[in-house]
């Protein structure tokens, strides 16, 4: 029997119950789907985190206290005092991988101006801190290493805040706002930046210079986090290794002890971002794996209804000639057509109701040819896996008691 | 002499049921020519089943020799036996086994799909032809359930055909069906004979053993009779002369 005439008496036998080889198909099509899907889901949110994290400066690099212990209760990183201004400038002097470098201490707090006030966060850093992050200036300008020394009460407003303040398309330059009764006079507007991939809101924030926010507002010395730029994204390595050399040797740390910071490279956060989105995607496949799964277990079920049931069937084609071969074929073709048209379908659904999930969830979602071809091939490979028990108990079938069979 | 179609000598059977050897065929030798019809005869447990199984290639012989059309059978595989009952052989079975939910042609078109000499133009060209020659070339697009018994199994017949074997077998053919119905495929099958079809039939009815040209009579995996049928019955005649059936009206 040749292959053309196997495939169309695989589907004139599959035709003969259209409403079974529709439900056994149907756990292809809701196996292979979600599977499309989920993959679709994994790959979006790890597409749109790597390209949201690059965008804030693929070649960025964060020097952050690490958590310590006292008397062994762990304490959070915000509350080290390690790491100074003066720090950063000697990481903006000692290291030639770097080429920007701002100190980085954070606030948050009610905002006033007139009658109304809204939570926010105010940041306060240094002039090359814009560089760094790559955020622009719409409107008005950064302060001036003058404001910093003097610790001069100027802001620079984010989007959000600028619409809980002011309202929509109203410019805030030169009105005075209040940061936790701090008076500030707003004397730039920044580039709306928009949502990132973890929700949080980049338009509400509050720029000042650093040296106001440690003394007017926290009342501290130290800063939170040192963020530098390095040269370029593939010197960030030895940026790192440099800033670890210069800040080891300020904090007077003998050889075996501990860092007392942790230097974290962008490169490496995105690598840590979409490790957890791999991770996700992962077991979300294997979730949809497993359904494939029973899917095929659903397959081969059938096939021996079927062939149990077409027993004498299978006698008169050994009695007209039919070789074991050509009955083996015949229902492991039935059974790969099934998980095969089953596949084909499964992976229309996955595709469309990752579009679905798109438009109406708005969660990014990317189906990457890879996804279809290893789908399509896992449920070929179901069908031969599935299929290939039934099929050989078929044609182990001896024609003369399978032509009794009742 | 007629040319010898099938020839068996010394053939003996035995199966193994537990420890019990159970001898079905107890060395039979039989010869059949070109052109003979001839019935096998004999109870249930005589042997005959396992006789045509033999002969229809289906079954291996414990002992003993066969040729079939000049072929000797017994020391080919599995395979080589496929081919030979695709090429040679019809069967005719007593619950017509057709395909349910398959088109009669389609279902006489079956055997051709496992030579792989015919084309698929050719195959349903030659189907049809076989279902003329069974008066059914109307009924060609009509799925078992929808034909009566006789019908089904002139489809049947047809399927035997479509392969021009040089015998048919027919196990009970007539088994499942009424009297009249039955006259009518004897008669079909009396037809085939006289254009110079072998056929053997086995079946356990005299009065339907009448209607071949030899009776060959088993009893305990011998043969205890064979003799040649005179004066042989027309089907065709005495469906003629059968009162009309009244039984649907």
């Amino acid at each position: 029997m040749n292959y053309s005439n196997l495939i169309k008496v695989s589907t004139r036998a599959l035709l003969r119950n259209k409403f079974r080889s529709f439900l056994t198909m149907l756990g292809i099509i809701i196996g292979i789907g979600s599977v499309i899907a989920m993959l679709a889901i994994g790959q979006g949110s790890k597409l749109s985190i790597e390209n949201q994290v690059s965008s804030m400066g693929s070649n960025m690099v964060m020097v952050m206290p690490s958590s310590q212990s006292r008397g062994g209760v762990q304490l959070g990183n915000d509350d080290s005092k390690k790491l100074t201004v003066d720090d950063a400038k000697a990481i903006s002097e000692e290291c030639d991988a770097v080429s920007l470098v701002s100190p980085e201490v954070r606030s948050s707090g009610q905002v006033i101006y007139a009658k109304s006030n809204a939570p926010s966060t105010i940041y306060g850093v240094s002039p090359e801190y814009l560089d760094i992050k790559k955020t622009k200036i719409t409107d008005g300008r950064i302060f001036t290493d003058k404001e910093v020394r003097s610790a001069a009460k100027v802001c620079l407003l984010g989007k959000t805040v600028i619409k809980n303040l002011f309202g929509e398309n109203v410019n805030p330059i030169g009105y005075t706002i209040r940061f936790k009764s701090i008076p500030m006079q707003v004397i730039g507007v920044l580039e709306p930046k928009g949502e990132n991939s973890f929700g949080q809101d980049q338009d509400d924030v509050i720029l000042a210079p650093y040296s106001t926010v440690q003394k007017r507002i926290l009342a501290i010395t130290h800063v939170q986090t040192i963020v530098t730029s390095a040269l370029s994204e593939a010197a960030s390595a030895d940026a790192m290794t440099q800033i670890e050399t210069v800040l080891r040797t300020r904090h007077k740390l003998k050889t075996g002890d501990a860092n007392d910071f942790e230097v974290r490279s962008q490169a490496e956060l995105v690598k840590m971002f979409t490790s957890i989105s791999d991770m996700l995607s992962m077991l979300l496949g294997a979730i949809a794996g497993i359904s494939l799964l029973i899917g095929g277990i659903g397959i081969m079920n059938i096939m021996y209804v079927s062939v149990t049931e077409r027993t004498r069937e299978i006698g008169l084609r050994m009695a007209i000639g039919a070789q074991s071969f050509d009955i083996l074929m015949q229902f492991l073709s039935e059974a790969m057509l099934l998980s095969v048209v089953g596949g084909i379908i499964g992976i229309i659904l996955g595709i469309s109701s990752a579009k679905i999930i798109t438009s109406l969830a708005n969660w990014p979602t990317v189906v990457t040819s890879n996804s279809v071809i290893m789908s399509f091939l896992v449920c070929t490979v179901i069908g031969i896996f599935f299929g290939w028990y039934p099929a050989q108990k078929a044609s182990r079938l001896d024609p003369i008691d399978a032509l009794r069979y009742e | 002499m007629a040319k010898k179609i099938l020839e068996v000598k010394g053939l003996r059977k035995e199966f193994h049921v537990g420890d019990i050897t159970v001898r079905a065929l107890r060395g039979i030798d039989l010869t059949i020519e070109q052109g003979e019809f001839v019935a096998i005869m004999g109870t249930s447990g005589s042997g005959k089943s396992t006789m045509l199984n033999i002969l229809g290639c289906l079954d291996k012989p414990t002992a003993g020799e066969y040729w079939l059309d000049g072929i000797a059978v017994a020391g080919l595989s599995k395979n080589e036996l496929a081919s030979l009952r695709n090429k040679k052989l019809g069967f005719v079975f007593q619950s017509y086994n057709l395909l349910p939910r398959t088109s009669a042609i389609e279902n006489v078109e079956l055997p051709l799909f496992y030579n792989p000499e015919i084309k698929a133009k050719e195959r349903r060209e030659i189907a049809m032809q076989a279902l003329e020659s069974v008066g059914l070339a109307d009924r060609m697009h009509h799925t078992p359930n929808q034909l009566s018994g006789g019908q089904q199994q002139r489809v049947a017949i047809a399927r035997s055909l479509v392969n021009d074997p040089v015998v048919i077998f027919a196990d009970e053919a007539t088994g499942n069906l009424d009297t009249r119905t039955s006259y009518e495929v004897m008669s079909l099958f009396q037809e085939l004979n006289a254009k110079g079809k072998t056929i053997v039939f086995v079946t356990h009815e005299p009065d339907i053993a009448r209607f071949t040209t030899r009776n060959v009579v088993f009893r305990d995996g011998h043969i205890i009779k064979e003799q040649m049928v005179d004066p042989r019955g027309n089907a065709r005649e005495l469906l003629n002369n059968m009162p009309i059936n009244t039984d649907y009206e």
